[in-house]
């Protein structure tokens, strides 16, 4: 067996990869469903009605993929600039405790300007909390996977002591969740019914200035030009180490931004289920994207419909809803095999 | 308050919890240490763990006797770890987003099928775990022999295993290929042997300690299998192969002094009641697994050839 790149990457294949990963993950998915004594088709026909089925069930999945989209683009900038960033989970709750710390009652603005400040002050501490790990990894090589995986523990013990100590909302009938965000500073919905919210025009006009970001600027060419060679870049002039810092942080501030439309958009208050993991699951969503940040919305998309479609079929078949999780595990590593098809053949010989 | 941590120190019961607690943590440091001294990091270690505890725990609960469980979950942790190779020895491919792509499979995989198998279990079902086995005179030995030699066999197999690990990869001459796969794979491939093939076993062996690991936590340290039940030890492992600068003798040695200092934080717990929130005290083995990381990251001597994949006939 050899592994031979291509002379030119047609474009054609760049869309065909993302495409032949799900279903490679729909396929080995089914597996499982024949295992549960299940109809194939049948139970992808109920996932993808309850994913898209009526307008309430469209309106649930957009609302799921509004998280997505943020962390999605917080894996998808990062892993650019081959910072492996998998705090994408602890730096959304740092989000939503700044939101809950300011937007209770301790800030009084009008809404125009409570909004935009909640959201300020949650992408700051979703992007602060990074500012160790990439700085052991910057000064000290430590690796950033496990100091930011082990933080996501560290942050959501945080969050479990001030929901169930200081933070607590006495008015919550002894549920650990904290005082809710007030008024000026919930996020309108979009729609008359169902729970979509303005995070989704949010998190469409960050993917649009990640994606403006990384294409028309000298600080995306710099995180672009670090991940694919960094001692090269080093070699032209790029502050490599600073390069990486910025994009740590803007990294950490995205998925602070999800933290924060869960909380003053979604639920109005912190819980501590606020993320069923929804930045583990960004990181799927970057690696469909292809770390595009326009193919982001796409992927989030796509990853929000397994879980909300999940939910649905599940309580329709004996299907347990951990499908949605083995098919977002298995589509990243399908999407891994698919891309790099893209770039090299096989040959067998 | 000082004074009582000391008396906790000299207690028999300490001692005989930090070696219950290391035994997870050295099966799985071991096994991420053998990847990466093939130079292969594999971050599948959370789920493959997760892997191991459900299906050492299943093939008991199915009926099947505790040995024969332990060899089922290192049968499927080698599986898991020779898709990790698969993609990432033989394809080239990330090494990161492989190991984060097999943990979130994994793990979710371990979850659907627990629920398949037991789809109405609210409380989690029991099996017989591993049973405590006294040496014979050695557990006699005050505090020692409580500590040490009244363990379960589980146990005694993590400990063994630590030389065993040493001797092979130091002293034979497949243990010289393994650390050369993982420095040199030109130097290897001079040789005659072929660097994937010996990469691959690496960490097909490696993903089955894992997997024993994480049995160990529902077969021995516990009866059940719960959601959620591995809590970021299999990261905590790889953070402590940085510490042990990539040496079985130093794994243990850190294994050790992480696990007396969670030992060492349960019982602070109860001592200091309900002054400091318990969560601080919970947060304390992921703080002080960044510290050990930080701590060692200055002299730390990476396998040269850790995450590079080898391609034969690349120029160097």
């Amino acid at each position: 067996m050899r592994i031979e790149a291509r002379q030119q990457v047609e474009v054609w294949r760049i869309v065909l990869a993302p495409i032949l990963a799900v279903l490679a993950a729909l396929v080995l998915g089914a597996g499982l469903i024949l295992w549960a004594g299940e109809a194939v088709f049948a139970s992808y026909w109920a996932l993808l009605k309850g994913a898209l089925g009526s307008s309430f069930a469209i309106n649930e999945t957009l609302t799921r993929t509004t998280p997505l989209i943020f962390t999605g683009l917080a894996a998808a900038v990062a892993f650019r600039a081959k910072f492996y960033n998998i705090g994408a989970e602890g730096q959304l709750y740092c989000g939503a405790l700044a939101a809950t710390f300011f937007g209770t009652g301790l800030v009084g603005l009008p809404p125009f300007l409570m909004i935009p400040f909640l959201m300020l002050v949650g992408a700051i501490a979703g992007g602060a909390i990074l500012i160790v790990p990439v700085l052991l990894k910057t000064h000290m090589k430590v690796d950033e996977v496990v100091t930011t995986l082990l933080l996501n523990f560290v942050i959501l013990l945080l969050v479990g002591y001030l929901l169930e100590g200081p933070w607590k909302d006495p008015m919550s009938l002894g549920w650990p969740q904290a005082a809710p965000i007030v008024d000026e500073g919930i996020w309108p919905p979009l729609l008359a019914k169902g729970r979509l919210h303005l995070g989704f025009v949010f998190a469409l006009i960050a993917a649009a200035l990640a994606w403006a970001l990384m294409r028309f600027t000298v600080w995306g060419y710099e995180i672009r030009a670090v991940g694919l060679n960094a001692s090269a870049a080093g070699f032209a002039g790029i502050g490599v180490n600073a390069t990486v810092i910025r994009t740590a942080l803007i990294s950490g501030g995205l998925a602070g931004l999800a933290g924060v439309s869960e909380v003053a958009g979604l639920k109005g208050y912190l819980t501590l289920d606020l993320s069923p993991g929804f930045g583990y699951a960004g990181i799927a969503v970057a690696m469909l994207a292809q770390l595009h940040p326009l193919g982001v919305i796409l992927s989030a998309f796509f990853i929000s419909a397994v879980y909300v479609g999940a939910d649905a079929m599940s309580r329709t078949t004996d299907i347990p809803t951990y499908i949605a999780d083995v098919l977002v595990g298995l589509s990243v590593l399908t999407i891994l095999v698919s891309v790099m098809l893209t770039r090299y053949r096989i040959r067998w010989s | 308050m000082i004074g009582d941590l000391l008396e906790i120190l000299l207690t028999a019961g300490f001692w005989a919890a930090t070696i219950r607690i290391v035994s997870p943590l050295i099966l799985g440091t071991l096994g991420e240490l053998i990847c990466e001294r093939a130079g292969v990091l594999n971050l599948g270690i959370e789920g493959i763990m997760t892997m191991g505890a459900m299906a050492g725990w299943m093939w008991v609960y199915q009926g099947g006797d505790l040995w024969g469980g332990i060899v089922f979950a290192a049968f499927i942790g080698a599986l898991f770890g020779m898709f990790h190779a698969g993609f990432t020895v033989y394809l080239g491919l990330s090494q990161h987003v492989t190991g984060i792509g097999i943990t979130l499979f994994a793990s979710s995989l371990s979850y659907y099928v627990f629920r398949m198998l037991l789809p109405t279990a609210t409380t989690p079902p029991k099996i017989t775990p591993f049973q405590p086995f006294a040496v014979p005179v050695l557990s006699d030995i005050p505090v020692i022999g409580e500590a040490l030699f009244t363990q379960t066999p589980l146990t005694y197999l993590a400990l063994l295993s630590v030389p065993a690990v040493w001797y092979v990869l130091e002293r034979t001459p497949l243990g010289l290929a393994v650390r050369m796969a993982g420095e040199n794979p030109v130097a290897v491939e001079s040789q005659g042997i072929d660097v994937l093939v010996v990469r691959t076993g690496a960490v097909m062996v490696g993903s089955a300690f894992m997997a024993i690991g994480g049995a160990f936590i529902t077969m021995s340290a516990f009866d059940a299998f719960y959601f959620g039940m591995i809590n970021g030890r299999g990261w905590i492992c790889v953070a402590l192969v940085i510490f042990a600068s990539w040496r079985p003798g130093k794994a243990l040695l850190g294994a050790l002094l992480f696990a007396g200092l969670d030992a060492l934080q349960v019982r602070a717990q109860q001592l200091a009641g309900a002054q400091i929130p318990y969560q601080f005290f919970l947060m304390a083995p992921y703080l002080l697994s960044i510290a050990a990381m930080v701590v060692m990251a200055r002299r730390a001597r990476y396998p040269k050839a850790l995450l590079v994949p080898f391609r034969r006939g690349d120029r160097v």
